[in-house]
């Protein structure tokens, strides 16, 4: 195809955006269908947020518990999901995962064993069983490199910190391609493409607290959103009540739920233990009354009821927000969790040896002496673009979608080991969707270069403004708006409040001033990426505003039930009208798929 | 909390000057976080990698006070009073203030021949705990190439770059060497073309791996005994005389049908 692109210009026939386990898998799986890869990536290679994964990847191969399989998987999954999930991916998920984990082995993967030589597998929550293959605790790590080490072995072209701006169509609205910009020199770079998969991960990065890296921004989600896809669940956001707070040095840290199994309890800044007041009546009769009776428990469960800090996730969270919102917050915004003045520092070192070392490592507390100041932290986000299951197709012609942009495999709420077999599941179907669309001849046939200069027209903008707001500020204050009211526990006023504010943000975002050059400037690639976390935040605020039920991920102090007929719909935002990033937002109720019989016969079982 | 200077390289491949930033310590803090910090006020344009600020992805590499170190994992609160010092890797080229350009190591990668196992049987491969566990070490690698920066090696001597792979891969040519399942010999190629022979075991790699990988001890002397064992001892020369194996190339060993 001939492009007379002022840029450097690049074609591929699958072009692979964002390197994590879903993108190196794609990458992967083109290939091998004989297709001409590139693979961009805002980091270095093997970076991506990938690495971060602890637990394992959920894969009911049964080399623990024979018992287990693909069904039992599958309904764990959709239970977990509060059944908003798209059935399919998670069929699809539970059936081939146990393969996708066994090849990571051919390319080099060295799993935890069983006595007989077979990938060792672990207990989770919210699995049946003992299903996660791992690595101690650093299986994201074992994966990406894995994965990585393999597409590199295939001789792939990998553009690295290379940060994508906007996708790129053709005549008839087919996907292109991108345009994007190289962050060591600031030069632009177009890439056409016969088909594009989007890998971009998620969009934590909009919250204060949060467990994701800067890279977290939702840029797959609103690129695909601005191109004509489709973006569904995005108010189904997993938060977790105990997140570090402060130090800056550990803040978005994730504190187990050990601690508090373990004796820890939470406290206010007034001193007190302030679960007892939180204790909704269905759980009335399992949880202790008075901190005696509490206490007694962890010692002897006959002896007293379940204290009160270890009700389920969303009612401590709500009990936090509440304190914290009451005023009786720590100084940094969350409140605080006491180990230390319960038990004595040899059983604390004993029982959370990591959580001891990497505490004391990173920000010097010791929690056998100190309280954490912890708060509801952003981890990761089920919704995501919307897309055929089975080929990872979005609504737009040559546009795919794979890993944590993509939505429905999670439903409302995701398993934990879950979203690493995600990413290989659906990184190889993506990759099979666009090599099948492409070997089809339905791929783009042209480039338009006049959506390539508007993307560089709004992207040189802020180096042209006389003045203009730091794009710093916006995000910390975009970051405390979205935590505020948007965050774990919802409420209509706030809602409406956090649409009314992402208005003025919008504002604030076109005038933005960058100091310094295009080369290698951080300050300018935030510039870039806030449009998107507008975008994002948009679509979750609207999303939570219309759920007006609570279901998994999604929390709403005014509706606290879940409602069996939005257990029927998932929201969906698109962009009917696009003109640029600005343009408006449709929200529009989607009917989820129909279960076939076979598969509702399965999740009535054990029930 | 005081006061601290913090000394900062600026400057890109054509040269550069430490800027000096003034701020206010804060409990708790890691260099990162000041760091981020100047960038969010003074200077939004000062460049550094990190991704994770947990110590999991090896971005955040740089000098502080003259030693390699991961920036999310150095607390303010134990660097010596006085200004501390930051400055990018020595070893790699400059792009721009604390970024460098690591693109040597990703050529390295290239070089390196893939795992070749034995087809998969249906339900998977054996391998025991303790087979597995040599390999596991040196996969904790995070790849912040901190023990590339610190050899003396490529670090004072740039021509060696072409003769010579480094300690991130020696660890790597060990794993695949020690692998319960590798079909693949590449005791020549480390020999001769990965200049395993200069490294001199000061064990600097070592000294300043954040995951504690014994890369001296466990991996480069293995390997020299390995490579040296196979080119010197005159049974292992004869047999290999007899039956060659061959060599592939990175891409051919590569290249397995999926299962």
């Amino acid at each position: 195809m001939e492009i007379n692109s002022p840029y450097e210009h690049h074609d591929y026939d699958v072009l692979v955006i964002g390197a994590g386990g879903a993108g190196l898998r794609a990458v992967i799986e083109a290939k091998q269908q004989g297709l001409k890869v590139g693979l961009i990536t805002k980091s270095l290679l093997g970076k991506a947020h990938t690495v971060m994964a602890e637990g394992g990847m959920a894969a009911a191969m049964g080399n623990v518990y024979p018992e287990d399989n693909w069904m039992v998987h599958f309904r764990d999954t959709m239970r977990g999901g509060k059944m908003l999930n798209n059935y399919r991916m998670a069929e699809l998920h539970a059936k081939e995962a146990p393969d996708r984990v066994l090849e990571l082995e051919q390319w080099g993967a060295l799993f935890d064993r069983t006595k007989d030589g077979k990938i060792l597998q672990r207990d989770f929550g919210g699995h049946r069983y003992a299903r996660l293959a791992h690595v101690g605790d650093r299986t994201g790590l074992e994966l990406i490199r894995t994965l990585q080490q393999k597409v590199v072995s295939m001789g792939t072209d990998v553009f690295m910190e290379c940060k994508v701006l906007r996708l790129v169509h053709d005549q008839d609205g087919k996907v292109a391609g991108c345009v994007a910009y190289w962050r060591a020199t600031g030069e632009f770079v177009t890439f056409s493409a016969r088909s594009v998969i989007l890998a971009t991960g998620g969009v934590g990065k909009s919250w204060k607290f949060t467990s994701n890296s800067w890279e977290g921004t939702g840029d797959g989600h609103a690129m695909a959103l601005w191109a004509g896809a489709e973006l569904i669940d995005m108010e189904c956001i997993q938060f977790h009540p105990t997140g570090m707070v402060w130090p800056l040095s550990v803040r978005g840290i994730l504190v187990t739920e050990g601690v508090r199994g373990d004796g820890g309890i939470l406290k206010n800044s007034d001193g007190e233990r302030f679960m007892f007041k939180y204790v909704a009546d269905m759980f009335r009769a399992e949880t202790a009354e008075s901190p005696e009776e509490a206490d007694r428990w962890y010692d002897d469960h006959t002896a007293g009821r379940r204290p009160p800090e270890l009700l389920p996730r969303d009612e401590v969270a709500r009990a936090i927000n509440s304190e914290v919102k009451a005023g009786r917050g720590s100084p940094h915004g969350g409140v605080y969790l006491d180990i230390a003045s319960r038990r004595t520092p040899e059983f604390i070192r004993r029982r959370l040896p990591s959580m001891y070392h990497q505490f004391m490592e990173l920000a010097g507390v010791d929690i056998t002496r100190e309280m954490m100041e912890i708060g509801p932290t952003c981890h990761y986000i089920m919704g995501g673009v919307k897309v055929d299951a089975d080929t990872a197709a979005t609504a737009v012609p040559g546009l795919f979608a794979a890993g944590e942009v993509a939505g429905g495999m999670h439903g409302a709420n995701r398993l934990g080991g879950n979203s690493l077999s995600d990413l290989i599941v659906f990184g190889r179907r993506a990759g099979m969707g666009a090599a099948e669309y492409v070997q089809g001849g339905n791929g783009a046939t042209g480039f338009n270069l006049d959506e390539v200069e508007a993307a560089v027209k709004e992207a040189l903008e802020p180096f042209e403004r006389e003045t203009g707001e730091n794009p710093y500020d916006i995000q910390r204050d975009l970051q405390e708006m979205m935590q505020a009211n948007v965050g774990i526990i919802r409420t209509g006023s706030e809602i409406d409040e956090a649409i009314k504010q992402l208005e003025v943000f919008e504002e604030r975002v076109s005038n933005i001033k960058v100091k310094g050059g295009r080369q290698y400037n951080p300050g300018w690639n935030l510039a870039t990426d806030l449009p998107s976390m507008i975008t994002v935040s948009k679509c979750t605020a609207r999303g939570a505003q219309q759920r007006k039920e609570s279901r998994g991920g999604h929390t709403r102090e005014d509706f606290p039930k879940a409602d069996p007929e939005f257990g029927k719909i998932n929201f969906a935002h698109s962009m009917p009208n696009s003109t640029g990033w600005k343009s408006e937002i449709t929200t529009v109720e989607s009917p989820l798929l129909t279960l076939p019989e076979e598969l509702k016969a399965l999740l009535e079982e054990g029930k | 909390m005081s006061d601290v200077t913090m000394r900062v390289w600026r400057g890109d491949a054509n040269g550069g000057q430490f800027e000096d930033y003034t701020v206010t310590q804060q409990e708790g803090e890691v260099v990162l976080d000041v760091i981020h910090r100047i960038q969010a006020t003074d200077a939004p344009d000062l460049a550094c990698r990190w991704n994770c600020k947990a110590g999991k992805c090896g971005s955040c590499a740089a000098e502080i006070n003259g030693k390699p170190r991961l920036m999310c994992m150095t607390r303010m609160d134990q660097l010596p009073e006085g200004p501390v010092t930051i400055t990018p890797m020595k070893t790699f080229p400059i792009i721009r203030d604390l970024v460098t350009d690591v693109s040597f190591n990703y050529a390295q990668a290239e070089k390196v021949p893939a795992l070749l196992p034995p087809p998969m049987p249906a339900d998977g491969y054996r391998m025991f705990q303790q087979d597995v566990e040599r390999g596991q070490e040196f996969r904790k690698c995070i790849e912040c190439f901190m023990c590339q920066d610190v050899c003396h090696v490529i670090r004072d001597h740039e021509d060696n770059k072409q003769y010579y792979a480094g300690p991130r891969f020696f660890i790597r040519y060990a794993e695949l060497e020690m692998h319960p399942l590798d079909t693949n010999d590449r005791r020549d190629l480390i020999r001769e073309e990965m200049g395993l022979g200069y490294c001199n075991i000061t064990k600097c790699c070592t000294e300043v791996c954040p995951e504690h990988i014994k890369i001296t001890d466990n991996a480069i002397i293995p390997l020299k005994e390995r490579v040296v064992d196979a080119q010197y001892d005159p049974v292992a020369w004869l047999g290999r005389k007899i039956r060659r194996k061959t060599k592939r190339s990175a891409e051919e060993a590569a290249v397995q049908p999926a299962p």
